[in-house]
């Protein structure tokens, strides 16, 4: 730090010019509350000179201590600092003569998984504490499988408060030991050990004189030095168009930043989804023309030939494709408090496409305690599972360990536009050459014929659920009058109801007439003449026991006659066990209603 | 070291995820708009933006909220990148505050911040009816900004819930939102101010003069210099103004941002000087000391 502080004071653009050619390293720490994460960035934070001095005057006052409580450099917002414990991500910046640093600092608590998973999705190393004392607990196997699940390639596991096992080389290794058991089951590129103490500042960012047995490096050192940028994907030239540039007549230029691999003027490209060929005329910067571009680079690529593209399309190479496909398989990590539906249709957004999709299957969950997996029925809040997804259009995917770019996404809720979920896609199989593509662009309007939109969705839409309030009674007993009395009554209550009564057909289509509307989420009311016990088993057989309401109008016989002269009064059957029994020479038709109203609120019918 | 032509450097990184940032809003949302405050880290964002959408222009408009108290080289400033840039600049003033009569000596800093600055921005937002509005935040200013998202979600009363932030993964951005709902996008979210500082100076970005040092008239008030900068200043009984070599670390309204002494009159000496004095940037910007965590509560009402 001080050659730096000499070089900034003597020869600032001297200083310049080495910073700007700073490489940048993302990395998550992870930890619980007590295994002393916050300890080890604050110490990090502190011998590497980033810590202004009004800062350490706060941290100094507030110090329960004698010695300044390093922890509290990390704290974080007001409402976190009153419960002693943060509660979602946090992004730190240092740099040192070597890189700069973004640390992105998540908390080892319950909601961890959520969080972990959101600091952990642009890492390149996950830092992992393990507390001497304690050894290997499966919350440090659990941070390790979450880190490699997200594709991170560097892990970097630190044995922390050596300090309290007298720098114990057996203890050291133990741990180291136990925890490759584990680890060489993931797959990282590289998984190193640190005997550590983030309190005393042991090996953090110079080596210890306590632990002369460790030859290894400090963890800054590991840091500064960990090669990271051959972790990106220069392989499979991916361009998921973001925005379409066009100032004038003369110029069409397809903005996009690479998602992987290299691209060069004069290269060979086709474009998805149309299969269009062409060739790079130009890579345009505002700074000028490219030879060539990369993974990670934002640019404007200019086509030899005028090609229909737009914003969600994706330009690759005509002999590595990614796989173009509407259905495939995932891990999920769920992260909202409403759990799956998987009747539902939700939003996917990958790369710069977003389509409807169903999460249609459950294959199994990861238990988070044994890390095996474990069949489930249902995911919710910090579930890791693994899913099939069936998408409305195709979207252009690889592996996700494979390309992180294209085998990323999220999932929004498209009644709450909340993200609920963050996916990882697998594949299985050999790659795709264009003739397959192409065919599976043209099977998506050959799609089997469903509805995308789910019973709790449609619930959530009219807070209620669909019903069929069916009235049965002799001819003349006033069933429709109550019918049409109920459907003004549900309508002012604010529900969604219909009457449902097409003249002249049968009763088969009218109960599938009912069952429809029902479906729908309606409350379908239904007077039609269903005599006999038989008739009424189909209506509930079809429509479902449970979404039928039968009503019995029982209005007196004799009164009906006299209404009816001419009906025919012999085939009725009356209901054995309606839901609700109502007679209206008894009391008047809006007695009755509400009657009903009641009856429905009481099901559970309506939302609120 | 190898060396590798395909590495970028952290600075072109952050260039190209800011690059993807903007040009992601701008394809989402139905309105946005740049928020341009004159400063440094709006001029960064600005040459962002144009280099987002080169060769064509900017496909939103620039909106600068005129609290009517910024310093007279600031409107300078404004109006020459008005006359150059290639997209409109929307100004607005919260006509209320200033038939109120509005100014930061006789209402405090709260108040007024609130009204000119704060209430004014709502009140453009919602006029234009602007879904997504870019702001030159960087996580790295203050405690409560190291959690804030890149696209950051504000209910239809413009209003911030840190508890009620969307999970942001990757670079894969949900810009999903009701009507009446905004998003503030945050393309320097990871960018320091040292960065912010580099590529002004590698990119010879203009910037307004009052970040280099020149002798300047000031008084000073509770241990920082406050410039007297037009007729309007008012003095306390006693003071008078004395030239003093300063310069602004950060530009708001005056009297409200105080200078410091320096000699750094160019970009490099600003670094150096940064560097070696590594004092918390916000210190020069008194309304952060009303109250603790006042940032963030001036966030919760809508306040950048």
């Amino acid at each position: 730090m001080t050659d730096e502080k000499d070089l900034i004071r003597d020869d600032i653009e001297a200083y310049l010019a080495k910073y700007r050619k700073k490489e940048l390293l993302r990395f998550v720490s992870v930890g619980s509350v007590d295994d002393g994460k916050s300890t080890l960035i604050g110490r990090i934070l502190y011998d590497t000179g980033m810590v202004f001095e009004d800062q350490m005057a706060a941290v100094r006052a507030a110090s329960q201590t004698e010695e300044p409580d390093l922890a509290l450099l990390t704290d974080g917002l007001k409402a976190e600092r009153e419960q002693g414990i943060t509660i979602d991500v946090a992004y730190r910046y240092f740099a040192t003569d070597k890189r700069k640093f973004i640390i992105a600092d998540t908390p080892g608590h319950i909601q961890y998984t959520r969080n972990m998973v959101t600091g952990a999705s642009t890492a390149d190393v996950a830092l992992i504490l393990i507390d001497a004392r304690h050894g290997v607990l499966q919350q440090s196997r659990r941070h390790a499988y979450i880190a490699s699940l997200l594709g991170i390639p560097h892990l970097a596991v630190c044995v922390n408060k050596m300090d309290l096992r007298e720098y114990s080389q057996k203890v050291y290794e133990e741990i180291s030991a136990d925890f490759m058991e584990f680890g060489k089951t993931l797959r990282f590129k590289d998984i190193q050990f640190f005997p550590v103490s983030a309190l005393v500042g042991d090996n953090v960012v110079s080596d210890s004189e306590n632990t002369p047995w460790y030859d290894g490096p400090n963890v800054l050192g590991y840091l500064e030095t960990v090669p990271v940028f051959e972790d990106r994907n220069f392989a499979d030239f991916r361009y998921p168009v973001q925005y379409v540039i066009r100032p004038d007549l003369d110029y069409r230029g397809f903005a996009a930043e690479v998602a992987a691999g290299v691209i060069a003027k004069g290269d060979d490209v086709i474009s998805l989804p149309t299969g269009k060929a062409s060739k790079v005329k130009a890579i345009d910067t505002y700074d000028g023309e490219l030879d060539e571009a990369f993974a990670g680079q934002s640019v404007t690529i200019r086509l030899e030939d005028e090609i229909d593209i737009s914003r969600g399309d994706m330009i690759v190479k005509p002999d590595n494709l990614p796989r173009v496909t509407r259905r495939f398989d995932a891990h999920l990590v769920w992260m909202h408090e409403r759990p799956l539906d998987t009747e539902k249709a939700y939003l996917v957004k990958h790369t710069t496409q977003t389509v409807r999709a169903q999460i249609d299957k459950i294959y199994c969950e990861i238990d988070m305690d044994t890390l095996e997996e474990r069949v489930t029925d249902g995911i919710a809040l910090n579930d890791i599972a693994r899913v099939r997804l069936s998408c409305h259009r195709a979207l252009y995917v690889d592996d996700y360990q494979r390309n992180r770019e294209t085998g990323a996404f999220i999932v929004i809720d498209s009644l709450t536009n909340n993200t609920v979920a963050a996916g990882m896609i697998s594949l299985e199989g050999a790659d795709q050459d264009i003739g397959e593509v192409m065919k599976e662009l043209h099977a998506e309007s050959a799609m089997e014929p469903k509805t995308f939109v789910s019973n709790t969705e449609r619930m959530e839409r009219f807070g209620q659920r669909g019903a069929t309030v069916w009235l049965q009674g002799l001819p003349g007993s006033g069933r429709w009058t109550l019918a049409y009395a109920l459907e003004r009554r549900l309508f002012d209550d604010g529900r969604t109801a219909t009457v449902v009564n097409p003249v002249g057909e049968d009763l088969r289509s009218m109960i599938s007439a009912a069952k429809a509307v029902t479906d729908a989420g309606l409350i379908n009311i239904c007077a039609f003449p269903s005599p006999t016990r038989t008739d009424r088993d189909k209506l509930k057989a079809r429509i479902g026991e449970d979404r039928v309401i039968q009503v019995y109008v029982n209005t007196d016989e004799a009164l009906c006659r006299e209404r009816r002269p001419d009906a025919d009064f012999s085939k009725f059957e009356a209901p054995e066990d309606p839901d609700i029994t109502v007679a209206l020479d008894e009391m008047r038709i809006d007695k009755a209603v509400e009657i009903i109203m009641e009856a429905l609120r009481e099901r559970g019918q309506f939302e609120d | 070291m190898q060396v590798n032509a395909r590495k970028l450097s952290q600075l072109r990184q952050l260039e190209a995820e800011s690059i993807q940032i903007i040009r992601e809003a701008a394809a989402e949302f139905d309105k946005p708009v740049m928020m341009y405050s004159v400063g440094k880290d709006s001029s960064v964002m600005l040459r962002l933006a144009e280099k987002a959408f080169a060769p064509g222009p900017l496909p939103f408009p620039l909106l600068h909220v005129d609290t009517t108290w910024k310093f007279q080289d600031m409107y300078r400033y404004r109006d020459t990148i008005e006359a150059t840039v290639k997209a409109d600049l929307i100004k607005y003033t919260n006509a209320e505050g200033v038939a109120m009569g509005m100014n930061p000596f006789d209402f405090g800093s709260k108040k007024y911040t609130d009204i000119m600055k704060t209430e004014a921005l709502k009140q453009a937002l919602t006029k234009h009816e602007f879904d997504c509005a870019f702001g030159g935040a960087r996580r790295d200013e203050e405690k409560s900004r190291a959690k804030e998202r890149i696209f950051s979600f504000r209910d239809s009363h413009h209003q911030w819930d840190p508890k009620n932030q969307r999970p942001e993964l990757w670079n894969v951005f949900n810009a999903k939102i009701k009507k009446g709902e905004n998003v503030r996008v945050f393309p320097l979210s990871n960018w320091t101010e040292l960065d912010v500082w580099l590529y002004v100076w590698l990119e010879d970005i203009p910037v307004v003069p009052l970040y280099f040092a020149k002798e300047r008239p000031v008084v000073e008030r509770s241990g920082t210099w406050i410039l007297v900068d037009d007729d309007r200043m008012r003095l306390e009984p006693g003071e008078e103004p004395q030239m003093k070599q300063v310069r602004f670390r950060t530009l708001g309204c005056y009297p409200l941002s105080g200078a410091v002494e320096s000699t750094a009159d160019t970009v490099p000496k600003v670094i150096q000087e940064m560097l070696l004095n590594r004092f918390s940037e916000r210190q020069g910007r008194l309304i952060d000391f009303d109250e603790e965590g006042s940032m963030e509560v001036k966030k919760r009402e809508g306040y950048f």
